[in-house]
């Protein structure tokens, strides 16, 4: 059955998220930075008179921070009635997949921590990745916080 | 006592409603133990409420049929058939008569008796009859009130929350557009329909756990004369604002908890004399906010749970096995009152005593995630506290920055504000931790700043503030912070879990601003920082002085911006009414007119187009200022301390009145922005040519307003003159002497003269010529 997916691009690499997870795209900017919080929360944004949590995917994996935009993109995820905001490198597109196989290779402990499975797309394999597992940030970064 | 009636015909419909279910199955198999729960609860609950809403009629019926189901519960009556339809009619019953009291009219009083009866073993089949043979065909009355969803009350807040952002942009817009009147009086509407809308739909959600409490007294009072116990009632923190729903949720519990205390806790006051106390019981109920919760406590000071008795009676009842009981402390001992269907009273009293009110209460406050602790002192008494969440609670808090952050903290947890450096407040370094003391009392200090890591740490404020704080039930403690920003009413939401993990946040809110503000959990903050136990390590000093709080009367009054504000009393020399005519707006200053004389008003406010104007007419001794008000509101002894503001501006700083913030002129930022800089003796001109037209109509207004006194001509030798002004010619007298000439460029023997169109060298002369001739 074909379904549709978010293709968006973290550390470099493009993954692809459910776009059935995905509430909507915004852009940042003004982040309310947080103290003492894991190091891939990268603040609170307002969306409207939504308080949304940043977090930074990149950091989240474990691969440094995300650097750069101005006015970073970033996927909206409602998770346990929690709103999120994923910064991502760049949101590509949206297109329609397959459901996902299982993976064949050993990934990195970030990536394999997040990943779901692989899709086959025109674009050849994309790593489909779990967003809440992303919010949860890295175990040791968890730990050193 | 209307509204209360308003809210059991409600919830009691809604309940029948609800149990409906229950009912039919309970009648396809009377052995189901959960229904009955149910059903039992339902009776037990109206029972309760017709207790104290005078309903003698309803309560005898729900006793009654509480009666049969408690039979039931504990095994000496088996339900069959008859006792089914009879406890069905009973609620049926129960249902019309609380149709019939919202409609206003009344239903004939004997055939309660005779579903009374039928409940009696061997009695049902005679009256089966009657209570389907009582149809309620009297038309319902439409009620005035609805309940709603609290989603969708949700969805209304979020939307108007929207609504205000929006409005707050459009606001930006038009300013940067520039002014078109017929636009900015479409958005003035705009924004008073905002502003009313978003406050309706506040007070749908919140209310002052005052309702909740207001029926106490009296239920207190009728339970004493009830049951032959004094008690005195002592309830505090009914300010305290709560969710609708959650107040909604706590009303039976408390009132099971208050009736419990009275009935099992307080003894008579015979055995309290016997045992050494007062006649009179006392029950202290309580609301307050602590950090990210709401506790209400219940205290009395009676005879306290006998946790061994506990432990029998659920052996006994078979809820707990000997092995578990060996196991465990006198916490988990007490904890089994929360089981169902136990209870320590030896009798069973139509107040309480069946051992539904306990796992009732437990199970209401943790549908709405709260929890109950419950520590007793065997005759000493009983406290019960009720932890609710914060949730959708509207909490003042005050605004603070440090470093590049801004957080708010609770403002119940605040005691005092304080600022380092001034009277008798210091900080001291000691062992690599902060010490304050603050009129000889001392206090353990989170740096916030270094706390949180702030980039911006070494640069603290060159007026760092402490924050005395205290969070329920916790030591003091004192919080050093940059400053403190802004009062707000703040509606807190729960901190996605990765940030509430800190253990030192309560929640996020969201100003006006639309840059999202954490809240602070202070106990956390204490426990993360490590400053709670530090605290009892520090003695507290005997006070060096009294306390050396002065009060000083002062006068407070409502700006014409609509906010409160106050002033010394001593600097107002007269509150006058001045019509709108006299005043004048020049240069950008307001001036008023007023007996003769042109006073600086200054307004907090757009003044009003036309009519009255009221004025505060403020005086340092020489200079007299206006200041625009609406309305004097009262005059009030304040104290001398207050929490300065941030910037320097016409108000320096804010105090608390009555627990409301009040805003404090700054006297001398006013004064100082309207008085013209005058010595003690203005200096004086002496213009030598006294028939010189220009210098009468140009020169002399020029130095009038630089301050300068001006003579003319010939004076009496009397007067002191600091500087003369002369045309080109020359003076013998033995002043500094000013020489103008009408040609900008010097002409012969006219040098060191000055063009007299050249204001500033003119003035700049005059001035240093004046300093030379008083040196």
């Amino acid at each position: 059955m074909e379904r549709l997916y978010l293709m968006v691009r973290i550390a470099g690499e493009l993954v692809a998220i459910d776009a059935n997870e995905v509430g909507s795209v915004v852009e940042i900017d003004n982040i309310t930075r947080v103290p003492r919080v894991a190091p891939h929360i990268a603040g609170l944004f307002a969306l409207r008179s939504r308080v949304l949590t940043v977090i930074d995917s990149r950091a989240a994996l474990g691969l440094g921070k995300i650097e750069g935009a101005v006015m970073p993109e970033a996927v909206v995820i409602l998770i346990d009635g929690h709103s999120y905001a994923l910064l991502v490198e760049a949101v590509e597109d949206v297109a329609s997949a397959g459901a996902p196989s299982p993976l064949v290779a050993k990934l990195e402990p970030g990536w394999a921590r997040v990943a779901i499975g692989r899709l086959g797309t025109e674009r050849g394999d994309i790593l489909l990745i779990d967003p809440a597992q992303l919010i949860l940030g890295g175990e040791e970064q968890a730990a050193a916080a | 006592m209307d509204d209360l009636l308003t809210d059991f015909i409600a919830e009691t419909r809604e309940t029948l409603d609800a149990i409906a279910g229950e009912l039919v199955a309970w009648e396809a198999d009377p052995g189901d133990r959960t229904r009955l729960d149910a059903i039992f609860r339902f009776v037990h609950t109206v029972k309760g409420s017709c207790g104290f809403l005078d309903l003698p009629r309803l309560q005898r019926l729900s006793h009654s049929a509480e009666d049969v189901l408690a039979e039931v519960r504990d095994g000496a009556r088996t339900p069959d058939a008859a006792l089914v339809s009879a406890v069905l009619a009973i609620i049926d019953r129960i249902g019309e008569l609380t149709d019939a009291m919202e409609s206003g009219e009344s239903l004939p009083d004997g055939i309660d008796s005779l579903l009374i009866a039928a409940l009696q073993p061997g009695e049902a089949e005679a009256v089966a009859g009657p209570a389907q043979a009582a149809p309620t065909n009297a038309p319902r009355v439409v009620s005035r009130s609805i309940r709603l969803p609290v989603d969708l009350l949700d969805r209304m807040m979020a939307g108007v929350s929207d609504m205000v952002l929006a409005r707050n942009e459009l606001s930006r817009a038009l300013r940067s557009s520039g002014t078109d009147t017929a636009a900015d009086v479409a958005f003035e509407r705009l924004s008073q329909c905002v502003a009313e809308v978003r406050d309706a739909v506040t007070r749908t959600r919140m209310a002052r756990i005052d309702g909740l409490f207001s029926v106490l007294p009296r239920m207190v009072r009728d339970l004493c004369s009830q049951l032959g116990r004094t008690v005195q009632l002592d309830i505090d923190g009914g300010d305290v604002e709560l969710d609708r729903e959650m107040i909604e949720m706590i009303r039976d519990p408390l009132t099971h908890i208050v009736r419990n205390a009275i009935d099992h806790g307080i003894e008579l006051p015979e055995e309290r004399i016997a045992a050494g106390k007062s006649a009179s019981g006392r029950l202290r109920v309580s609301a307050r906010q602590a950090g990210n919760q709401i506790l209400i406590d219940a205290i009395d000071d009676g005879r306290g749970i006998d946790a061994d008795r506990l432990v029998a009676k659920a052996l006994a009842a078979g809820l707990v096995t000997a092995e578990q009981v060996a196991g465990m402390t006198l916490q988990r001992k007490l904890a089994l009152i929360f089981l169902p269907g136990l209870t320590t009273a030896s009798s069973v009293t139509e107040i309480s005593g069946r051992g539904v009110g306990m796992d009732v209460v437990r199970a209401n406050i943790e549908r709405i995630g709260g929890m109950i602790d419950l520590d007793s002192r065997p005759g000493h008494g009983v406290r019960l506290t009720l932890r609710l969440p914060l949730t959708l609670t509207i909490i003042p808090a005050l605004i603070i920055a440090s470093g590049e952050h801004n957080f708010a903290v609770p403002r119940s947890a605040i005691e005092e504000i304080v600022r380092v450096g001034r009277g008798d407040v210091n900080l001291q370094h000691i062992g690599g931790a902060i010490v304050a003391h603050i009129r000889g009392r001392s206090l353990p200090v989170i740096d916030l700043g270094a706390f949180l890591g702030s980039e911006s740490a070494e640069v603290a404020s060159r007026w760092p503030v402490l924050l005395v704080v205290r969070s329920g039930g916790g030591e003091p403690f004192a919080l050093l912070v940059d400053a403190v920003l802004d009062h707000e009413e703040l509606v807190v939401k729960p901190a996605a879990p990765a940030i509430m993990a800190t253990g030192i946040y309560a929640g996020t809110t969201l100003p006006d601003n639309s840059r999202p503000i954490l809240l602070f959990d202070v106990a956390g903050l204490a426990a993360t920082a490590g400053v709670a136990t530090a605290s009892e390590q520090i003695q507290e000093e005997p006070a060096a002085e009294p306390d050396g709080a002065v009060a000083v009367p002062t006068l407070l009054f409502r700006d014409l911006d609509g906010i409160r504000r106050a002033v010394r009393l001593g600097l107002v020399e007269r509150i006058e009414d001045v019509g709108r005519e006299q005043v004048a707006e020049t240069g950008g200053l307001l001036n008023l007119a007023h007996q003769g004389v042109i006073v600086p008003l200054i307004a907090g406010g757009p003044l009003p187009a036309a009519g009255r104007l009221r004025v505060l007419q403020l005086g340092d001794g020489q200079s007299r200022i206006a200041y625009a008000i609406d309305v004097v509101i009262d005059i009030v002894d304040l104290g001398t301390e207050f929490t300065p503001v941030a910037a320097s501006g016409p108000i320096a700083g804010i105090t608390l009145l009555d627990g409301d913030q009040v805003e404090l002129l700054d006297a001398h930022w006013l004064f100082a922005s309207r008085i013209a800089p005058r010595s003690e003796r203005a200096p004086t001109c002496l213009i030598a040519d006294e028939r010189d037209p220009w210098a009468r109509q140009f020169l002399e207004p020029v130095l009038v307003a630089a301050g300068y006194r001006v003579l003319f001509g010939d004076v009496a030798a009397t007067e002191r003159i600091d500087v003369v002004i002369g045309a080109v010619g020359g003076s013998e007298l033995e002043v500094p002497c000013i020489r103008l000439r009408a040609a900008a460029e010097a002409g012969e023997g006219e040098s060191g003269s000055i063009w007299r169109y050249d204001r500033a060298s003119l003035l700049d002369a005059v001035a240093a010529a004046a300093r030379a001739g008083r040196g």
